[in-house]
């Protein structure tokens, strides 16, 4: 017997599928096709992406010298504020969700598209007015408040285009709304015959948490917003202590929703890698039950925990212990995920694919962003730390150590099916550890530069803190090629890449069971799901381990 | 997903409710309550409009007659509302405990 695995036999793209169905710029923009969808999204948040990209670029620029080298003080706070805004809800929030969820999420469960189709691109419509808003700010004076738009800076004092941005965000939180309304009600009433609660992937799982974020908090940030913009537009009184408002209050809502839209952006990157162990471990996954039960836990208990970031900012001692011990609470769910994925790995047959290594970095920088949130989470330290640049590099090991690494890992898992064709493996690979090496050169010395007491949000730094804000710039260029590479190789691949066929992993999703890229009503027939989740004994079906032959190996874009 | 259908009557009801509810407000804002208990005339103007609040859910939004599910979500809804202000008013209330 050979003792090299088998090769996936040779595939040709099926003659008819979702991209070439209809032709022309109207069947894109007018389409109710949730994939299709998905890539106008695609198109969308990578375009953000650059923007914010390209004010982070300005940023560390800038820090390269201790009196600041760029640009001046009141430009600096604008690059800050404008990289914040762009990431966070233009790039990150709907990145995992609307992109991969928006493709996955009917495919998964073996249903022709999601719930409600119009209202789905009406999404996109909502976002890319809300992204014109903010974009009209940004070039019309900038944005100056911070990302946090604490008032009284943002509702009186700031000099920037404030007004439109809020307004552009309130617009876009509609866009949020209804994505999680259409995932809440396609899983509930859309799942194929078979596809019981305990049988989706948990890529699903997350989703369905996430959405209950997008229904209950993104109401409360879009109007505390709004509140803070008819103070500033029409001096009504809600958060001006002139006019008999209260900042705080300010503060108290707008963490109400933003420290639950952390894990609207780290919930589905749970799920992506939930996705990706175990297919490449060859392995059911360690502890579904627990794995999906903490995605809802997390979504719970993420709204008991958001005055931790009010400890030095004027709330009682006593609310800050109830805060400080509820955050600690937090992190069980979160601690519960790292193991399973772990266990998930023991004794696993592991090949260390494009994906694998992202999901592999993801876990390692999610266990450090995550320790060092409850450092953060420690009264008397968080005294020591607060607003320093250990916040900056604690969220940032989170939202792009955790929450980028899994989008564009789960780019790489599944765009064999969203576009039909292979990427180049060992370019591939290679991104993944520039990004891997940039991305920890780039933050983990603004760990150390916070705790020896460099604030953040600041324009320059005393000479001492040089070397190691070198270092992060210099971090920030390989990261920026980390980032560039896949852009390339993956446009590159959608026409010169291998076809993949249906599941060149071999995975166990019902997505793999269809053609790549697959019909516009997703599958032939209507699937009966008869296995158990993440199954790689029991699939004769799909080729993969039976007890007599073995494994198949990936395939690969350059074999 | 059956629609239910709600007869005219009803509507015109609830209607008459809410018009009656809002002359409530406008009458009680002129008296001055608050010679009695401080901040009343805040709090009586908030239970009619809780009220007034409660009649649409339950019969111009249907939430009277609808699933389980449907109601869980709704109370799903003020559920948060109510985690939202109290942890807020925990905050707000311990203020004063505060040794300096
Ligand atoms: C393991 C649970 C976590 C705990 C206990 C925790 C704790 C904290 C605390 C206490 C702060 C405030 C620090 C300060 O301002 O002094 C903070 C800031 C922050 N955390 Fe976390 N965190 C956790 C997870 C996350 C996750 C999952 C994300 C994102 C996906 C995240 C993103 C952020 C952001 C964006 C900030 C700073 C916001 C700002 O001021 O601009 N955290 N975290
Ligand atoms: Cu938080």
């Amino acid at each position: 017997m050979s003792t090299t695995p088998p090769k996936p036999p040779g595939y040709q793209l099926p003659e008819e599928h979702y991209l070439n169905a209809t032709y022309g710029i109207r069947s894109w923009l007018l389409t109710t096709d949730h994939k299709r969808i998905a890539l106008l999204y695609l198109a969308s948040v990578t375009f953000f992406f650059f923007i914010g990209g390209i004010f982070a670029t300005m940023i560390r620029i800038h820090l390269l010298t201790p009196a600041g080298y760029l640009v001046t003080p009141e430009t600096y706070n604008k690059l800050f504020t404008m990289h914040g805004v762009a990431m966070i809800f233009f790039f990150l929030i709907p990145s995992i969700p609307a992109v991969l969820g928006n493709f996955l999420i009917p495919l998964m469960i073996g249903a022709k598209d999601v719930a409600f189709p119009k209202l789905n691109l009406l999404s996109w419509y909502i976002y890319i007015t809300g992204g014109c808003f903010v974009l009209y700010s940004f070039a019309t004076g900038g944005l100056d408040t911070g990302w946090t738009f604490y008032t009284p800076l943002s509702s009186v004092y700031s000099n920037s285009a404030v007004t439109p941005a809020v307004i552009g965000i309130f617009i876009n939180g509609f866009s949020s709304i209804l994505t999680g309304l259409n995932f809440v009600v396609t899983i509930h009433t859309m799942r194929a015959p078979g596809m019981t609660w305990f049988r989706l992937p948990l890529f699903v799982w997350a989703q369905y948490s996430t959405s209950i974020i997008f229904i209950l908090g993104t109401p409360v940030i879009a109007i505390t917003l709004l509140l803070a913009g008819l103070e500033r537009m029409f001096h009504l009184g809600f958060f001006n202590p002139a006019l008999g408002g209260d900042p705080i209050l300010f503060q108290h809502l707008f963490w109400f929703y933003s420290h639950p839209a952390v894990y609207i952006m780290i919930l589905p990157a749970m799920g992506v890698i939930s996705e990706i162990i175990p297919t490449f471990a060859r392995k059911p996954i360690f502890g579904y039950t627990f794995i999906a039960a903490s995605s809802i836990a997390i979504a719970v208990i993420g709204f008991f925990v958001w005055a931790h970031h009010m400890f030095l900012t004027g709330e009682s001692t006593y609310a800050a212990l109830a805060f400080s011990l509820l955050s600690y609470l937090v992190a069980i769910p979160s601690a519960v995920k790292v193991f399973n994925w772990t266990s998930t790995l023991y004794k696993g047959s592991i090949s260390y694919d494009t994906p694998m290594l992202y999901a592999l970095g993801f876990i390692g920088l999610f266990l450090i962003g995550g320790l060092t949130g409850l450092f953060l989470a420690c009264l008397g330290l968080d005294i020591h730390i607060h607003d320093t640049y250990f916040v900056v590099a604690h969220f940032h090991y989170i939202m792009v150590g955790g929450a980028v690494m899994g989008y564009v890992g789960g780019l790489h898992f599944w765009w064999p099916k969203i576009t039909g064709k292979l990427y180049p493996e060992f370019l591939a690979r290679l991104a993944a550890v520039i990004l891997f090496v940039g991305f920890n050169l780039t933050f983990f010395p603004q760990f150390i530069l916070g705790y020896l007491g460099m604030p953040r949000r600041y324009h320059n730094y005393p000479p001492e803190f040089q070397v190691l804000n070198v270092m992060s710039t210099a971090g920030a260029s390989i990261l920026a090629l980390g980032y560039l590479l896949p852009m390339i190789y993956l446009t590159w691949s959608m026409r010169y890449g291998k076809v993949a066929g249906r599941n060149p992993w071999p995975a166990t999703g019902l997505e793999w069971t269809t053609a790549s890229p697959p019909l516009t009503e997703n599958f032939d027939v209507t699937p009966v799901v008869d296995w158990e989740p993440y199954d790689y004994k029991n699939r004769p079906d799909l080729g993969l381990q039976t007890p007599t032959a073995p494994t198949l190996a990936p395939a690969h874009g350059d074999d | 997903m059956s629609e239910h259908i709600v007869s005219p009557k009803i509507y015109i009801l609830i209607f008459a409710a809410l018009m009656i509810l809002t002359i409530t407000t406008v009458y009680a804002a002129t008296v001055d309550l608050n010679a009695h208990f401080a901040g009343l005339n805040v709090i009586v103007a908030l239970l009619i409009a809780t009220c007034k609040a409660v009649l649409v859910i339950l019969f111009f939004m249907h939430a009277y007659y609808s699933s389980k599910r449907t109601k869980l979500i709704v109370f799903a809804g003020f559920f948060w509302l109510a985690i939202m202000l109290s942890l807020t008013l925990g905050d707000y209330g311990s203020r004063s405990w505060d040794v300096h």
